[in-house]
């Protein structure tokens, strides 16, 4: 008779991940899964196909795009995507801002991340999404910290943390009303450390802007670099360094500083982070200082 | 490394916070950014105060207390840890039962100076009526008895009286103290006297290891998996969650409720043919004839018969503002499977304080009451003290969707 296979803490992490993407397969008619080209969600990709393979994904993936990405980061979600053969649906802030007549980001660094909520809500609309699949993890902050893992959000994508359904075992109750939808959170339970052991143990591929390489960076006053782009309007006296980065989130490149770090192989990464005693949001997000309650704020109004 | 999730409860004050914020704190597990914006509060007895660590949502910072489950997590070289911290205040058991749904250990919080309180009693009714086995007895705020062992000992006899109650064996008691460290992640020769593990000691010495093999099979379709490819025109795979047991290539199996027979023709675990494979895994299973089955049914290893029926008896915890009355009609979701049910009597309910039961018309927010269930369509129903992946359910409300109860089966009929 062969023998038991003995599971470790990321076999019992990823089996609970593929259980709630199966879930969202089983319970909704029109689910999608939000790729924003950052590892999360790679991450979420590569257990879509364990959890769905040798069929299709029975959604599409949803890039919402700030206009401010990096380029690697879109060279690398175009690839993916035609590697998988699935189908990826792009929508653009610079045209919700259009369309909606908003406010564009102003100033130094014009962060986009407030506005991607306008347009996350469009295509929620224009595809009659009732399920919309994001890497977010509990740990990366307070509010996330009791977000369900199935979280229903009313017509205007607004969350109420009083009126969330308590989450009994591991059964999801994705039921809900017309005009309603539910944002899924396979990863809740896993940390930025877990995510990177992860992608070590299952060889995934990620963007190379998450491994140290140099980059002509500003100093910023707080002391963090953010990497020189054309989104940035400059001053004088700005400090313009050439330094050895890598960075640990890939959002929009005017609000994602880069981290010092030599940290080359993803062995490397995860010997940093054993070290580093900086949270990942910390670290890289200029726009989540704002208020120790920004988080809250922007999750009520709609953001992923 | 592997991984255990536990649930703290305690009451308003006796230190719950401030122990996670310490357990956090004192393991490396906080990082400097988020040290620095609370270095900036003010301080609880010239320490930093730990507590405001696991403080999340607005609403609780002006209202100062917990009202909500959330989520910590840390990792020592040994273990992943998953807290759930669930509010100590007295209208949420719902939250409790909530938190205890999905841990394996239980650490129950009392303050020295108060010893055994109603709520003791009940958080740890509601733990073991969830299932859980392990427990650890924290006594806090031991400092603000002058670390006498005496009321120690006194707190773990009262204790004993409520774990014998309700037959929890397997109690570890641990004198502590949140705010200065003491027991907490390093023993303390404060507490010289006590002679056994601090309390990140034990947690990461308990055993977690559970051996599945004893446990009955149990596996129940998600979705179904149709390429319908040229290279797999007849690929049929049925994808769910092992949810106890071990399932095997080539097991005689079972169908149910429809009780067709056939054989598992191929076992895969992400995108790979395995020959065995065990709880809690995701696999495929491929059946050898082409029966007919959907979301919500179970595959049976055939030997092993569970109950299939549309009656039993269950223990639930009522999480809904509204009135439960007998005659009721609602969706019992039993995880896959989403089935009418009705609530055809109320046989008693337990009062969590004395736990002691009475009799019952009516169930309202927060009760625990035994009733009958009727339910549309026959359900693979596994009693939740054998086997908490499949003795589970929820209620819903029909129109709604809003989760009304957590249920778990007592027994069949
Ligand atoms: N002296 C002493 N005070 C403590 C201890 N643990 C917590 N406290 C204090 O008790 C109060 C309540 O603690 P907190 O963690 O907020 O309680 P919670 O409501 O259970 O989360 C705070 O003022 C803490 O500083 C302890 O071990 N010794």
């Amino acid at each position: 008779m062969s023998s038991i296979p003995s599971l470790d803490y990321l076999d019992r992490l990823e089996a609970e991940a593929i259980h709630i993407l199966r879930e969202v397969a089983g319970q909704f008619e029109r689910p999608s899964l939000l790729f924003s080209g950052g590892k999360d969600s790679i991450v979420l990709v590569h257990l879509a196909k364990k959890a769905f393979r040798p069929g299709r994904f029975p959604f599409p993936l949803v890039h919402i795009d700030t206009g401010h990405n990096f380029p690697e980061v879109l060279e690398f979600r175009d690839q993916l995507a035609a590697e998988l053969g699935e189908k990826l649906i792009v929508r653009s802030v610079e045209a919700t801002i259009k369309k909606q007549k908003l406010r564009d980001g102003t100033g130094k660094f014009p962060s986009r991340n407030p506005l991607q909520t306008y347009t996350l809500l469009e295509v929620i609309e224009e595809f009659a999404f009732d399920a919309c699949i994001g890497g977010a993890r509990r740990d990366e902050e307070k509010a996330r910290a009791k977000e369900r893992i199935f979280s229903i959000r009313d017509e205007f994508g607004q969350w109420d943390p009083k009126r969330q359904r308590p989450e009994l075992w591991n059964i999801y109750n994705g039921r809900i009303q017309r005009g309603e939808n539910v944002r899924v959170f396979p990863i809740s339970n896993w940390t930025e450390l877990d995510v990177w052991r992860y992608i070590q143990r299952e060889s995934i591929a990620l963007p190379n802007i998450y491994f140290g390489h140099s980059r002509t960076c500003v100093v910023l006053p707080s002391g963090q670099l953010l990497g020189l782009s054309e989104h940035l309007t400059l001053d004088d006296d700005d400090e313009i360094v050439e330094r050895q980065v890598r960075f640990r989130t890939v959002g929009d490149s005017t609000c994602t500083a880069a981290v010092e770090s030599d940290a080359v192989t993803i062995d490397d990464i995860i010997a940093d982070l054993l070290l580093a005693k900086v949270s990942e949001r910390g670290a890289t997000r200029l726009d989540d200082n704002i208020s120790e309650a920004g988080m809250e704020d922007r999750k009520r109004n709609g953001y992923f | 490394m592997d991984l255990l999730r536990f649930i703290t409860c305690g009451s308003v004050d006796d230190g719950k916070s401030t122990l996670i914020g310490r357990l956090l704190y004192d393991s490396d597990s906080v990082s400097l950014d988020v040290l620095a914006a609370i270095e900036n509060r003010p301080a609880v007895h010239g320490a930093i105060d730990l507590a405001l660590l696991t403080d999340g949502l607005r609403a609780e910072r002006e209202q100062g207390i917990t009202i909500d489950v959330a989520h910590k997590y840390f990792t020592t070289p040994r273990r992943k840890f998953i807290i759930t911290d669930a509010p100590g205040h007295v209208q949420y058991t719902r939250n409790m039962v909530t938190g205890a749904s999905n841990a394996d250990l239980a650490i129950v919080l009392v303050d020295a100076r108060l010893g055994v309180i109603e709520q003791t009693r009940r958080h740890t009714l509601v733990a073991a009526l969830l299932g859980i086995r392990q427990f650890v007895l924290a006594v806090n705020k031991m400092d603000l008895v002058g670390n006498d062992e005496a009321v120690f000992d006194a707190i773990v006899a009262e204790y004993t009286t409520v774990t014998r109650q309700l037959d929890v064996a397997d109690v570890v008691a641990i004198p502590l103290s949140a705010l200065h460290g003491d027991n907490v992640v390093r023993r303390s020769h404060k507490l010289a006297w006590y002679a056994g593990p601090s309390l990140l000691e034990h947690l990461e010495q308990i055993d977690v290891t559970e051996d599945v093999s004893a446990d009955e099979p149990r596996f129940q379709v998600q979705y179904v998996i149709r390429p319908q490819q040229v290279d797999l025109p007849d690929y049929r795979g049925y994808a769910g969650r092992i949810q106890s047991g071990v399932y095997r290539k080539g097991d005689k199996v079972r169908v149910l409720p429809s009780g067709l027979e056939t054989e598992i023709e191929a076992l895969e675990v992400g995108q790979q043919e395995v020959d065995t494979a065990v709880a809690p895994q995701g696999v495929i299973i491929r059946l050898r004839d082409n029966v007919d089955v959907s979301r919500g049914d179970s595959i049976i290893v055939a030997s092993s018969k569970p109950h299939v029926t549309r009656a039993f008896e269950a223990t639930l915890c009522w999480m809904d503002e509204r009135t439960l009355e007998p005659g009721q009609k609602f969706l019992l979701q039993h995880h896959t499977a989403l089935v009418k049910a009705s609530v055809s009597a109320l046989l008693s309910k337990t009062n969590v304080e004395t736990l002691l039961r009475s009799a019952a018309e009516s169930a309202h927010l927060n009760d625990i009451v035994r009733v009958r269930i009727k339910t549309a369509v026959p359900l693979v129903a596994d009693a939740y003290q054998k086997n908490r992946a499949t003795g589970a359910f929820i209620l819903l409300d029909e129109q709604t969707g809003a989760t009304l109860a957590a249920g778990m089966i007592d027994a069949t009929e």
